[in-house]
């Protein structure tokens, strides 16, 4: 008799029957925004000191953003940790995270109390680092420009097609520069001088940190970025030197939040109060991570940019990282700078 | 025969697929299991009465999930065919009726009552409001679904369609409803996201007004100024990059077929490379070349004494990127057609007296027309979809690949967006598809007939041998400085900065220590390649496998509707690996297929983006094999499915390689749409590779990278070993296996 009809129905069940097996483990999924490197040591580190299983996801905080917002309806993730904060707050403003208070607040640095507060406990500062930029010290010799020194250094003529930064609708750390910028300047200045530093840019990235990156490999003279990026190139080996703007900057609070609907609430809840200790966050040394760590007991490294010494803004996190203003904004820039020509 | 085997009955096939039927019915749990089926945890857990893991029956009784009852009935009433013989008329109406309610209410109660109760207002209208909700199906739903399906090919069987051949009607069948699912499904599903407005109504004001977006199709780079817009951005470039591989694409085929040139081998094994090597890498390596600091663009600043530039980022770098990359396609495409072009009529022009060149001119070239548009297609498809080279060169001349990638994940996160461009993409896609159709026209190009075919084909005339020399010879160089920089690249310490040799890289990403439990896999690379191996491994037999049936039933069968039939299994050659991606994210994540984060889903991606390739390598080796083959196995009393076991597919060996070996290696380095479906526990090796490029890692990535191409080279070279070469008359044929 014809078993063929076994064959036609094989090609359409096999490739559903190639599910993974498992082991009924305590497990975790856990979805990352910071570099690789640290989050494959803050996910090994948990591991060891629970013994639960981490099922770990590395994607930029936007990309994160979309996905626990895509999934929202049926959450894979139990927990998102690192990242700059905006999105964060902005999942906790559209209702994607869960409200937690730690047992473990009373460590905590005021700034990353305060990020919690403002956003009804659904999110919390892990981590914190000043925006700034950087230079290839030989690139800048090699085509006789002075050095800047401060924000408005980067509208000079003379670094026309030398300076690069990320793009605002695309990398959070671009939209920090432009929400800095006009928290420094008011607005219609601050709009002002984004016209000015577009004529000098020669490129906007899609990713937060690839301008410093390009900044390390010779292929760009400055890259505005988070400082703690900027150090880490320098660390690496790459000629850069990083300036902290003297007008004042902005700053981000690496931030971290529980999923709304997360399949291992509890676990998830063990991740949180372990990565808000004093241990879980020196971990960041072992990887060259120099952003400042928001357990006062963590230890911190000499080469990290000191907080204390940087002239830092009052930043407006609930206004600038709310998702209104944030589309406001981005418009603007999209319909008054970006179109602009070089 | 086919009239003795209308009266016998149907038992044995039947029985089977109703007995699957009761089983997903009676005993599989209906969701979605969520640690998965085969942990078997779920047998400790509360089965058969925790909702989560119930039959279908178990959840019915005890008073839940009420619209599975219906799916009563269709089971029950097939049982009454048992014993019927297929000439009686109620055994196909039987079947037919049941299998077309039970599989239609299946996929009704799927798509009407999701996560949030009805998923359409209109429902809600109608029976008031539902206080509760449903999860994926899993795999009771899934037996259920293939019952059914079955029972209603073998009820249109028995009703004599294809003369009552069982086994190609459920081909038939199983095929529609997998690429309807996996294909025409999502693409749907998509569509309909562009016109969702944020507040989740529906406006055609909303798709118009981001359709034509001047960012899409602005012009102002023409009038001097500003950006033009991607639309026109994607379109140049797909043009441009077509248009270049092709003609590289036939220099090396006739360098390859028509000239006596030495190192033919060399130049054959030098156009694999770019194939099977993963993205980014050659992004890389021409950002060391030509980028503000690379060697070439250094060198000639020195030598005339100007500033270096970053004139490689935008559409020069795109450029030469994706010629490097796609032209070897074009030349596998365009060897086989340059072979094909049969010596007997170029013989005959020649006798004719025609020189070299008016041969060349006015039979040779017209002959390979088919190829060049084949060629050009695929140049502009890949160059559409082609995600990973604008990422890394693009500079500010953005395409739609990158631009639906960023408006998915980008801070803005716009899926409507994304869904707008993804059709934009389409369309471009499907149009060229259509263009090359309409170039071709009817015109037949056969060439080679079962005729005596003996000749040798006549050498270049010399005003194209030159130039197609110095072309090819120019290409090689600087393929091979490419791939040297590539390697020597993995084994520097810090590229471009600290040029210290060191084997560091493949250290951190390959090292393992060998412990009492066995061997402790350490390297942070891995689990993504173990991954990789295992999903590439797993959808490279199922891709050959359903493309083969597919070729088969396209060549050897007639049915109404083929031509519909054709263009739904080619269709997603057409589209680009970013609108699969987002379709497939929009169409997965929720009830009643939810696939998002498994491994299953990397796995149907990778089957049907690279099913069209089987199909066309099975239709391209089946159109050769001489039908009376067939027909005198079914005159000797085989039927369908023996002739196809036991005649077609032993005389099909190389096609079916050629099938495992492109879907195996293309599992390998896709990313376009890898990159939206990957999840923490299966990345796959090239999206790996992205994360260590955005973090200037190079190092490793093309430590990683090159451990692939070699892993990729061993896969391939031990292929051809087995398949060897076919021979055509004198010629020794070079497309043995076309990658």
């Amino acid at each position: 008799m014809n078993k063929l009809t076994v064959f036609a129905a094989g090609v359409c069940t096999t490739f559903l029957a190639s599910a993974p097996f498992a082991f009924a483990a305590e497990k975790l999924t856990f979805y990352c925004s910071a570099q690789e490197e640290w989050c494959q040591v803050v996910s090994n580190g948990f591991q060891d000191a629970t013994g639960i299983d981490v099922a770990m996801t590395r994607k930029s905080s936007g990309e994160t953003f979309a996905q626990v917002k895509a999934e929202a309806s049926n959450p894979k993730g139990d927990i998102w940790w690192g990242g700059t904060g905006d999105p964060h707050l902005q999942a906790a403003e559209e209702g994607l995270t869960e409200p937690y208070v730690s047992p473990m607040r009373s460590e905590l640095n005021d700034w990353s109390i305060s990020q919690a507060t403002s956003a009804d406990d659904k999110t919390i500062g892990i981590y914190s680092g000043a925006l700034g930029y950087g230079y290839n010290t030989e690139l800048l010799a090699a085509n006789n420009l002075p050095e800047p020194a401060c924000w408005k250094d980067l509208l000079k003529p003379e670094y026309k097609g030398h300076v690069q930064m990320a793009n605002p609708n695309s990398s959070g750390t671009a939209y920090t520069t432009l929400a800095t910028i006009i928290q420094l300047f008011g607005e219609d200045e601050g709009f002002e001088f984004m016209k000015g530093l577009h004529k000098n840019i020669n490129q906007y990235t899609k990713s937060g940190s690839a301008p410093i990156k390009a900044a390390g490999r010779g292929e760009n003279t400055i890259g505005i970025v988070f400082m703690h990026d900027a150090v880490a190139q320098a660390v690496a080996g790459f000629p850069i030197k990083v300036v902290a703007p003297c007008e004042g900057t902005g700053y981000e609070i690496g931030s971290m939040s529980i999923i709304k609907g997360a399949r291992n609430l509890e676990n998830a809840k063990k991740f949180y109060d372990w990565a808000l200790s004093a241990d879980a966050q020196s971990l960041a040394l072992q990887v060259d991570a120099f952003q400042v760590p928001s357990n006062k007991g963590a230890k911190t490294s000499p080469m990290a940019p000191d907080l204390a010494s940087i002239k830092l803004i009052d930043y407006d996190f609930v206004k600038y990282g709310s998702s209104d203003e944030r589309k406001r904004l981005l418009k603007k820039w999209d319909d008054e700078v970006s179109v602009l020509p070089q | 025969m086919n009239v003795k085997r209308l009266q016998e009955p149907a038992q044995l096939v039947l029985i089977f697929w109703i007995i699957i039927g009761w089983a997903g019915f009676l005993i599989l749990p209906w969701y979605v299991v969520e640690d998965g089926l085969f942990s078997f945890d779920w047998l400790y857990d509360g089965y058969p009465f925790d909702t989560d893991y119930a039959p279908a029956v178990f959840l019915i009784t005890q008073g839940e999930k009420f619209w599975l009852a219906p799916l009563l009935a269709p089971l029950v009433a097939v049982l009454m065919a048992i014993g019927r013989k297929k000439s009686d008329p109620l055994y196909p109406t039987l079947l037919i009726y049941s299998g077309l309610f039970g599989f239609a209410w299946l996929a009704f109660q799927g798509l009407g009552i999701g996560l949030r109760g009805w998923q359409f207002d209109w429902l809600e209208a109608l029976f008031g409001p539902l206080d509760d909700r449903q999860f994926g199906m899993g795999y009771g739903a899934l037996l259920l679904a293939a019952a059914f399906l079955f029972l209603f090919t073998q009820g249109i069987a028995a009703r004599g369609a294809i003369n009552g051949d069982v086994f190609v009607v459920s081909a038939i069948g199983g095929v529609i409803a997998v690429v309807s699912i996996f294909v025409f499904f999502p693409i749907g599903k998509m569509l309909v996201a562009a016109f969702i407005t944020e507040d989740q109504t529906y406006s055609i004001a909303v798709f118009f007004s981001k359709f034509l977006d001047d960012r899409l199709w602005g012009i102002s780079c023409l009038t001097g100024g500003g950006k033009c817009g991607v639309g026109w951005n994607s379109l140049f470039l797909a043009i441009l990059v077509g248009f270049i591989t092709t003609v590289l694409g036939l220099v090396f085929a006739l360098v390859v077929t028509r000239t006596t040139f030495k190192y033919k081998q060399a130049l054959r094994a030098l156009t694999v490379l770019p194939i099977i090597t993963p993205p980014f890498v050659i992004g890389l390596a021409i950002i060391l070349l030509f980028g503000l600091s690379g060697s070439v663009t250094a060198f000639f600043a020195d030598l005339f004494g100007v500033q270096a530039t970053r004139w490689v980022y935008g559409l020069p770098g795109v450029l030469i990127a994706q010629t490097l990359a796609f032209t070897p396609i074009a030349f596998l495409v365009l060897i086989g057609v340059v072979e094909g072009v049969s010596p007997s009529m170029e013989e005959a022009a020649q006798t004719l007296r025609a020189s070299k060149w008016q041969v060349f001119r006015t039979v040779s070239f017209p002959l390979m027309r088919p190829g060049l548009a084949n060629a050009f297609l695929l140049g502009f498809i890949e160059s559409m979809a082609d995600f990973g080279n604008p990422l890394v060169l693009g500079g500010n001349y953005d395409v739609l690949s990158t631009e639906i990638f960023f408006a998915i994940v980008g801070a803005q996160y716009d899926q409507g967006q994304a869904a707008v461009l993804a059709i934009v993409l389409l369309a471009f896609t499907l149009g060229a598809f259509y263009a090359q159709r309409f170039w071709l026209g009817k015109k037949s190009y056969t060439t080679v007939s079962g005729k005596g075919d003996a000749g040798v084909h006549p050498s270049m005339p010399k005003g194209l041998a030159v130039p197609v020399y110095l072309i090819a010879t120019a290409w090689a160089v600087f393929t091979v400085i490419v791939y040297g920089m590539i390697v020597y690249g993995s084994f520097v310490e810090l590229w471009g900065v600290k040029n210290t040799l060191t084997f560091k890289h493949y250290i951190t990403a390959f090292s393992f220590r060998i412990e009492d439990a066995g061997i402790r896999w350490t390297g942070a690379a891995w689990d993504s390649f173990w991954t990789t191996i295992k999903i590439a491994g797993i959808s490279a037999p199922l891709t050959a496998a359903l493309g083969l049936v597919t070729a088969y039933l396209l060549t050897r069968q007639t049915f109404r509707g083929k031509s519909a039939f054709e263009f739904g299994t080619m269709l997603s050659f057409a589209i680009p690996g970013t609108v699969i991606g987002v379709s497939y994210i929009l169409a997965f994540n929720v009830p009643p297929l939810e696939l998002t984060g498994t491994g299953i889903i990397l796995v149907i991606s990778f089957i049907f983006r690279n099913m069209p390739v089987g199909v066309r390598a099975g239709i391209a080796s089946m159109t050769q094999l001489d039908k009376s083959l067939d027909e005198s196995s079914l005159t000797l009393g085989a039927n369908s499915w023996q002739t196809f076991r036991k005649v077609i597919l032993p005389l099909m060996r190389p096609a079916i390689l050629a099938a495992l070996v492109y879907s195996f290696v293309r599992a390998m380095t896709a990313i376009s749409a890898v990159i939206f479906l990957v999840s923490a526990e299966y990345d796959m090796a090239t999206s790996y590779i992205i994360g260590r490029v955005e973090n200037n890692d190079y190092g490793l990535a093309i430590a990683y990278s090159t451990t692939l191409i070699v892993v990729m080279l061993a896969a391939v070279g031990s292929m051809q070993l087995v398949v060897g070469r076919t021979k055509i008359g004198r010629r020794t044929s070079q497309s043995g296996v076309t990658v």
